[in-house]
């Protein structure tokens, strides 16, 4: 490994239990300032100083939630099941241990996702719900953090139960083309995307800027919880390694 | 079965498929009330909806393509649990793991064998839900073939949750919450035929899309299962 240069030392380590929890450590307090920072500063010029629509007024701040956390519930999962591959083809324990605590993070984002749609939907479409393809395959999304983690929580044996996870979250990766396409290929009531960093916003750019801003702290937000529930997987998985027990003993 | 045991690995593919899906079918039609059951099942779910929500023939008429895709699709998630878990108890799928044949084309075969007892029959049947809740004859050839293609997507994607769940004691209540979220495409498409057939509209492109998925199921499935299985018997 040390011959290979184009890719740095610490990316290898990362796939060593001990050397992931020193490094998560130290990057834990950068993200999560990051983090805090980013939320106040989005929240703050998202809610009292973003101009309001000219249409809905000021009810389309939600987006200010919607939208980061739509876009994370899908990185997340995406995240899931790459940490799955990876778990399934190379062995490597801290992806099986990643993907492990990706499925309740995502699951609680796209929850709120959903919310905030409906919180959303009802001044602006009149209800709570429609059965729409984009809604439809954002539920379909849910079910299918719930059944991973229903899959984890019904075998004992972790291994096997990582890669009993892994083939079922890649078999629903065919979902996330679906809800990104589905504004497209369907005639919906949900608005097609408005962000993309690629072209140029559908929207003025002091409402864009805010926006960016929270989606930057939201994916911050979501590292600083991965890497607590990782660091808590890793230690609970290696209690009965050496430097676990150093570890405890010396705090 | 004899031929599956052997250790030459010159049986064909062609060969080996035919072998597992004769016995297969054999050992379903030597049980004949697992073969009935998602029959009966099938038939009742359908009776309920007339009882419990109205028996108007407007309305049925109105429900009876949901109603029939649904029922069909919780008859194949109720028998799914039967593709490997005899197999697996008595050690048969270890035997076939161990074995130089692809894996892989023993699973499609079973899967093939499971739709052939279950979804064929479903298909077949389905005219008759069709009379009893009202269902215009004219839509009656686009919810056979419609049923006949999207049982088989059915069967294909819940074998990788019958595998999956194959190595717990109670998978029962699991392999729905697996596999049900992979079945509502192919239920939005296969009801939608029927409703499409019901108001004469075109049904090549429902078709198409539901001919599309059996497309990709047929390519893709067979690896997940065959993983699934691997997992659940080696894990």
């Amino acid at each position: 490994m040390a011959g290979s240069s184009w890719l740095p030392r610490w990316f290898y380590q990362l796939a060593s239990p001990r050397w992931c929890y020193d490094i998560t450590g130290k990057l834990l307090p950068s993200f999560f300032i990051a983090a805090i920072l980013l939320l106040i500063v989005g929240v703050v010029w998202a809610l009292a100083f973003a101009p309001p629509d000219y249409q809905q007024g000021n009810s389309f701040r939600i987006m200010y939630l919607h939208v980061p956390s739509a876009i994370l519930a899908q990185s997340c999962y995406m995240l899931m099941a790459i940490a799955g591959v990876v778990g399934l083809i190379w062995k490597i324990k801290v992806a099986d241990m990643v993907a492990y605590a990706c499925a309740p993070i995502g699951a609680s984002i796209a929850v709120m996702a959903l919310a905030t749609g409906a919180i959303w939907g009802k001044p602006t479409w009149g209800s709570w719900w429609v059965w729409d393809a984009r809604l439809t395959s954002m539920l379909i999304l849910l079910f299918l953090y719930m059944g991973v983690m229903a899959l984890y929580a019904a075998m004992d044996n972790e291994s096997m139960a990582a890669k009993a996870a892994s083939v079922l979250s890649l078999v629903g990766l065919v979902n996330i083309p679906i809800i990104k396409y589905s504004v497209e290929w369907w005639n919906t009531l949900h608005q097609p995307a408005t962000f993309t960093l690629t072209e140029k916003p559908a929207m003025p750019i002091e409402m864009w800027l805010p926006l960016l801003v929270m989606v930057v702290g939201f994916y911050c937000f979501f590292s600083v919880s991965l890497m607590l529930r990782l660091r808590n997987e890793i230690i609970r998985r290696e209690r009965r390694s050496g430097w676990v027990r150093e570890l405890v003993a010396s705090k | 079965m004899a031929e599956l045991c052997t250790n030459s690995a010159e049986i064909s593919l062609g060969k080996l498929f035919s072998a597992v899906l004769r016995r297969d079918l054999l050992l379903s039609f030597r049980r004949k009330s697992d073969l009935v059951n998602p029959l009966i099942f099938f038939v009742m779910v359908a009776t309920l909806f007339p009882l419990g929500v109205s028996p108007e023939p407007n309305f049925l008429a109105d429900v009876a393509p949901g109603v029939v895709w649904v029922a069909a699709l919780l008859a194949t998630l109720l028998s799914l649990d039967g593709i490997f878990r005899s197999d697996y108890e008595d050690g048969t799928l270890e035997q076939v793991i161990l074995s130089p044949q692809p894996l892989m084309v023993v699973c499609l075969a079973k899967v093939m064998a499971h739709w052939m007892t279950t979804g064929l029959p479903l298909a077949l049947m389905s005219p008759l839900l069709g009379v009893m809740l009202f269902l215009p004859v004219s839509a009656m050839f686009g919810m056979v073939v419609s049923l006949l293609i999207g049982t088989l997507v059915l069967s294909l994607i819940g074998a990788i949750g019958a595998g999956l769940t194959v190595g717990l004691k109670r998978g029962g209540v699991l392999i729905s919450l697996l596999v049900l979220p992979l079945y509502i495409p192919v239920l939005i498409f296969g009801s939608g035929a029927v409703q499409a057939a019901v108001a004469g509209l075109p049904l090549e492109g429902y078709f198409a899309l539901l001919g599309a998925m059996l497309a990709l199921g047929m390519v893709l499935a067979p690896f997940a299962i065959s993983a699934s299985v691997r997992i659940s018997v080696s894990g």
